[in-house]
């Protein structure tokens, strides 16, 4: 083995929503088998950031994205998503008449690149399911269609664990969950944060940290990572707020 | 944004399903409409004489009638009802089995994949080429428990009481103008009578095609369900294209005796140039359950409001369509229900998809009559819009003249968004394939009421008229 090299990388991101500057200028790695934690105030372009990584159409971006040492700043988000990448969304949009099973099908196939057939899906899949506690009948549901908020971050984890990816964000996963969903979100995702994988946490709260232990902790304020540190950081910030981070902010780096 | 190379979707199509093969026309009328062709219509088909008077008054009323004053009038204004051919025969008469049927016909139909069907499905096919059937066959089971499934010309010929009970019952030819051409120059169509008590176990299937260039197609179609019996009967079509207008004009009437079952179930996708108007009104008695399932996927503009009209008390009436209107095509469907009697119930599901140009309306008449108390009807209507072009409308009407209904009526319209599009490919499907699970899934609950088949098949055309919609 060669020296490790980052599963993904952001050199100087910049990301703009029409003439507005949201992301100014962001940088780091995430290796093999780290958690990192991004942390921010609300409203601070925390899902802008991971968005437009992933290639949301409503964002012009400049600076690199690297995933797996592969330069894929211009990739469309369903050529990111099959060379590995995740996002796990806030806010899961509804698909109303696709069910879960024949949407998760087709995405499984083309992050494989090949069909999976269905009895081996199918066995997967319940598996799956039942390691995040869930009625196999959710499969034949529509997709994010009537769904709570939790069986929604439910799903988007169990989507984590079907496509495998090399690298993923999961934005506000823990909003809107009880104690005990959040227990069971919080073991999926410490199933997906194998030695091969890099994990990317965006939260507002330390809530979820109880429970998925992050190697490194970003603080995201004003468009820039206003601090860096262990994950003693998110604790700090669960005692004091974000306010005390403002000035050195503010002072400019 | 990459552009993705803009795909001509009537080229496509044409490649598919545009194949032509050479035809040898034993007879045909002259282009135009008058007495004269009506009678040679008549004459040729050998028919009794109420039947050629009733053509023949028809045509007056034809003639008598103004083209409709609303819908589409730019598009309907271009019809040349004098550059139409109102009848064509392929062969001589019907063949009575498939190893009868000439080879160039059975090549056409085994493109659009109809061997296979009725090996697999089929209870008889009644298949009809240009204006007359070629190929007709029923089960012998059928036959058995007295079931009669023929094309319309033979059904007037073989059970002439029956027919000249109830033709032009439930439409008659003065309802509407195109009703009234129908009327004078009908050919072909499916005659089914369903004895008392009897239940049809498969669904009877009829496909139809338009084959030549101006021709029209004036499909009758009657079908009497008798007390307590149960039937589907299932129609598609498939067309290929040509340069200048067909009209297609076609009658369907069903009767639906008490406690009787009947499910229609249509899927039409006729060459972007066809004309596709049309008149389908079933009649419901008591304790009768009607189900209009209408899928209108092709032509240049189609005008379709099945109707049911529930005449006997608790009668249920159900109309679930889907429309699709690709560039150029104006759909303008939708549903009617009239309640005459007491606590009949009714139900439309509307849905419709425009994309790039094309143009989806829905247009539904609810009526419930002064003394139909205890009614309850819910419409529900779905434009689903793609790109930035696409157009939807809506002209739902009531009339209500009692207080103790229930009435629930929903509209609602999408468009094809960006944020499911950005979802969906955030899972790796490219953004082709993401429209059309989403297409997919707007059209299921329709989708999901059709025999295996009909459902792959309406996938495989949704996909086909989906390419290119890319970028």
């Amino acid at each position: 083995m060669s020296e490790k090299r980052p599963v993904f990388a952001l050199e100087n991101l910049r990301v703009w929503v029409g003439e507005k500057e949201v992301v100014k200028g962001v940088s780091l790695a995430v290796y093999p088998g780290e958690v990192h934690a991004i942390m921010g105030p609300n409203g601070s372009g925390k899902t802008t950031l991971v968005q437009a990584v992933m290639g949301h159409p409503a964002y012009t971006v400049e600076g690199k994205i690297f995933l797996n040492g592969e330069d894929v700043t211009a990739r469309e988000p369903d050529e990111k998503a099959r060379k590995g990448m995740f996002l796990a969304f806030q806010y899961p949009v509804a698909v109303p008449g696709v069910t879960v099973a024949s949407f998760l099908r087709a995405a499984v196939a083309a992050r494989r690149g090949h069909d999976v057939p269905v009895k081996e899906f199918r066995q997967e899949l319940l598996r799956r399911m039942e390691q995040l506690e869930m009625d196999p009948a959710f499969a034949g549901r529509y997709l994010n269609d009537g769904f709570s908020g939790g069986e929604k971050k439910r799903l988007e984890i169990l989507q984590l664990l079907m496509l495998q990816p090399v690298f993923a964000m999961l934005d506000e996963t823990d909003s809107g969950l009880d104690i005990d969903a959040l227990k069971v979100v919080a073991s999926g995702i410490n199933a997906a944060a194998t030695p091969e994988r890099g994990l990317l946490l965006v939260t507002h709260y330390q809530r979820l940290l109880n429970y998925v232990q992050p190697h490194v902790v970003h603080v995201f304020m004003n468009g820039k990572l206003a601090k860096t540190a262990g994950p003693e950081l998110a604790l700090e910030l669960e005692a004091r707020g974000y306010d005390w981070l403002e000035t050195s902010v503010g002072g400019g780096a | 944004m990459s552009t993705a190379p803009h795909l001509d979707i009537n080229k496509d199509y044409a490649e598919r399903y545009g194949f032509s093969d050479p035809v040898a026309y034993f007879a045909r009328t002259p282009k135009g409409i008058n007495h004269e062709v009506v009678e040679m219509i008549s004459r040729l088909k050998g028919e009794p004489q109420w039947m050629r008077e009733a053509r023949h008054k028809a045509l007056d009323i034809f003639f008598a009638k103004p083209m409709p004053s609303w819908g589409n009038q730019e598009l309907l204004g271009r019809i040349d009802f004098e550059d139409i051919t109102y009848y064509a025969r392929a062969t001589q008469r019907p063949e009575t089995s498939w190893d009868d049927v000439p080879e160039n016909i059975k090549r056409t139909f085994e493109r659009l994949g109809i061997p296979e069907a009725e090996r697999k499905f089929l209870a008889g096919v009644s298949a009809q080429y240009e204006s007359e059937v070629v190929y007709h066959s029923v089960k012998k089971e059928l036959e058995e428990q007295g079931v009669i499934f023929l094309d319309m010309d033979s059904g007037l010929r073989e059970h002439e009481d029956i027919v000249r009970q109830y033709f032009g019952t439930v439409i008659p030819p003065n309802d509407n103008k195109f009703a009234a051409l129908n009327t004078a120059v009908w050919s072909g169509g499916s005659f089914i009578y369903v004895p008392p008590g009897v239940h049809v176990a498969i669904p009877l299937q009829a496909y139809f095609r338009i084959n030549a260039e101006r021709m029209g197609q004036f499909e009758r179609t009657l079908i009497i369900a008798d007390e307590g019996a149960k039937v589907h009967y299932i129609e598609g079509c498939t067309a290929p294209v040509y340069s200048s207008s067909s009209l297609h004009s076609a009658v369907v009437e069903l009767i639906a005796k008490k406690g009787a079952y009947i499910r229609y179930t249509t899927i039409q996708n006729w060459s972007h140039n066809v004309y596709n108007l049309v008149t389908k009104r079933a009649m419901a008695f008591e304790d009768a359950v009607v189900e209009w399932v209408d899928g209108n996927l092709g032509s240049l503009l189609t005008m379709k409001y099945p109707c049911v009209v529930l005449r006997g008390e608790r009668a249920h009436g159900e109309i679930l369509s889907i429309a699709f209107a690709g560039p150029g095509q104006h759909q303008d469907a939708g549903a009617k229900v009239i309640h005459l009697a007491p606590n009949t119930t009714s139900k439309i599901t509307s849905k419709s998809i425009s994309k790039d140009g094309g143009r989806a309306s829905y247009r539904g008449l609810v009526k419930i009559r002064k003394g139909a108390h205890g009614c309850k009807t819910t419409v529900e209507c779905d434009a689903l819009l793609i790109g930035a072009k696409a157009r939807t409308d809506t002209y739902p009407t009531m009339e209500i003249a009692e207080d103790d209904v229930r009435v629930e009526h929903e509209a609602r319209v999408s468009k094809l968004g960006d944020e499911q599009l950005f979802y969906l490919r955030s899972r790796g499907l490219s953004e082709e394939q993401a429209r059309l699970m989403i297409v997919n899934g707007f059209i299921e609950p329709f989708v999901k009421e059709l025999p295996m088949e009909y459902a792959v098949e309406l996938n495989r055309l949704i996909a086909l008229e989906m390419e290119g919609s890319v970028g």
